[in-house]
């Protein structure tokens, strides 16, 4: 797209580009290293992703304030404006994403103590593989506005919904082995709840993908590949 | 009439003016090319587009105002109503106060309140002094105009402020009871506040009045209009609802138009 007559309005709406990036750059090792945390136990580990936190939390609120005040100043239209509204919004994603991962470290240094079944991890990990990759399509599909790939990321979160139920089975046998389990495994299940959460972010931040380079929205319904089975119905998620 | 032509009836508005293959000539310079739009009625139409596109030569054909000046000259068809304007036989007295126009600068004649108004409206019809007053005051007050000066209509309206002045503009055009009000850069003399009257006063009027304005202010065209037409070098580029119009424009050149890009 060619430049704008105003080069600093250029300058202000790259710069809410390059700030997303950097967030998202946070988020992604937030969640890598709350992962290697959980499974290697190492509350080190965990302990640093927990205070990585404030520093989303600050880029968030300097995205939307920066955001607001391109609209004021600019009065930006079409794509101009829509290019607000999705740092606005993705950043909002970005810094959930950032606050389930610290969810994660602190829920390891919680179990680290009583280590109980380590190979329960093993789906979680498969879990993250998938929320990870994701992640990091769904982030540069907005780096290259690629509406290809903010679609494909969309239509795969089934697959990390699919492994959740999966994980969900796995948890509940250890749980029914020995009752001594549950504690740790129930850590493990909120853990698990928070990976597929951050699959729904990353859905919406392909969602607003979407928006900002065609000012369409998506359809409402994502696709299910299941019906809900644990007895409540997912509304949160959405 | 069964439903489906019912619902097309509603989403379609009526066409108050069809611009046909419409061009236009200042001597040897063509200035429309090939333009081809409607006016819906009581709708708000916005025209927007770079200094020297033919947004305000467009409006200047609806009321045939080019015929003051020689060698200017308009082909095609414009029809109102279904009757071509552009035919050298039509009353253009009957025409002009069909089609009311407010200017960039407020233009009240040097006489007094009443008068501006009253002069007009002298010009098609004989009324005895009750109904005149009784004229009068309906135009001023739409023209949200009459409480800020019931109280001294025998003074000049040039003393007053350029927002009121404008407003004055607009009673005297509506009070020749218009069917069409053309509005060239109705703002853009104004203050903020000002403008805010105005706007809001070409939504009420909007209800009752056909209604084209000429705006460079993108933030105006979008917050007034229900139709705009993007318009460059003479010829229409686009031309559609105003919230498709600035949110996903068909043409590379009304994006760039509206989001000051170099074109």
């Amino acid at each position: 797209m060619s430049d704008h007559i105003v080069k600093s309005y250029d300058r202000d709406l790259e710069a809410l580009g390059r700030r997303i990036a950097e967030m998202g750059g946070v988020a992604e090792k937030m969640l890598a290293e709350a992962m290697d945390a959980l499974s290697a136990f190492d509350i080190d580990l965990a302990h640093r992703v927990v205070s990585s936190d404030p520093r989303l939390d600050a880029l968030q609120r300097e995205i939307e304030e920066n955001a607001i005040l391109t609209i004021a100043r600019r009065q930006p239209l079409a794509v101009d404006l829509r290019e607000c509204i999705a740092a606005i919004r993705i950043s909002g994603d970005i810094e959930r994403v950032g606050d389930l991962a610290k969810n994660i470290a602190k829920r390891t240094l919680k179990i680290a103590s009583e280590a109980r079944v380590p190979r329960a991890i093993v789906g979680l990990k498969s879990m993250h593989e998938i929320a990870a990759m994701q992640l990091k399509d769904a982030l540069d599909a907005y780096a290259l506005r690629d509406t290809e790939r903010a679609r494909a990321v969309w239509e795969n979160d089934t697959d990390l919904d699919a492994l959740e139920d999966s994980v969900f089975r796995d948890l509940l046998t250890f749980m029914m082995e020995d009752p001594r389990n549950i504690s740790f495994c129930t850590h493990l299940l909120f853990c698990s709840k928070n990976l597929e959460r951050i699959g729904d972010h990353t859905t919406n931040i392909s969602e607003t993908v979407v928006y900002l380079v065609t000012g369409e929205a998506m359809p409402v319904e994502r696709p299910k590949s299941r019906a809900p089975d644990f007895g409540v119905k997912d509304e949160a998620a959405q | 009439m069964n439903a489906a032509a019912q619902i097309a009836q509603v989403k379609e508005p009526l066409t108050k003016v069809s611009m046909r293959n419409l061009d236009f000539y200042y001597g040897e310079s063509h200035s429309l090319k090939n333009v081809t739009m409607p006016l819906y009625t009581n709708k708000v139409t916005s025209f927007i587009g770079p200094s020297g596109c033919g947004k305000s030569t467009l409006l200047r054909v609806l009321n045939r105002m080019y015929d003051l000046y020689p060698g200017q000259r308009a082909e095609g068809e414009v029809l109102l109503d279904g009757e071509n304007i552009l035919d050298p036989a039509i009353d253009l007295n009957a025409l002009r106060s069909r089609v009311g126009m407010i200017f960039q600068k407020p233009t009240p004649f040097p006489m007094s309140i009443y008068e501006n108004i009253a002069f007009g409206i002298r010009l098609y019809e004989k009324l005895p002094r009750a109904d005149m007053d009784a004229r009068v005051e309906a135009a001023l007050r739409g023209a949200a105009l009459w409480d800020e000066v019931k109280d001294k209509l025998q003074t000049s309206g040039l003393g007053l402020s350029g927002g009121q002045q404008q407003r004055l503009c607009i009673a005297r055009s509506v009070a020749v009871q218009p069917e069409i009000i053309l509005f060239d850069e109705p703002c853009s003399a104004l203050d903020p506040i000002s403008t805010a009257k105005v706007e809001e006063l070409i939504d009420e009027l909007s209800s009752r009045y056909t209604i084209a304005i000429v705006t460079h202010n993108m933030q105006q065209a979008v917050r007034v209009s229900d139709y705009t037409a993007f318009m460059y070098l003479g010829e229409l580029v686009e031309f559609g609802e105003t919230d498709d119009v600035f949110n996903k424009p068909q043409e590379k050149r009304t994006l760039d138009y509206i989001t000051g890009r170099f074109g």
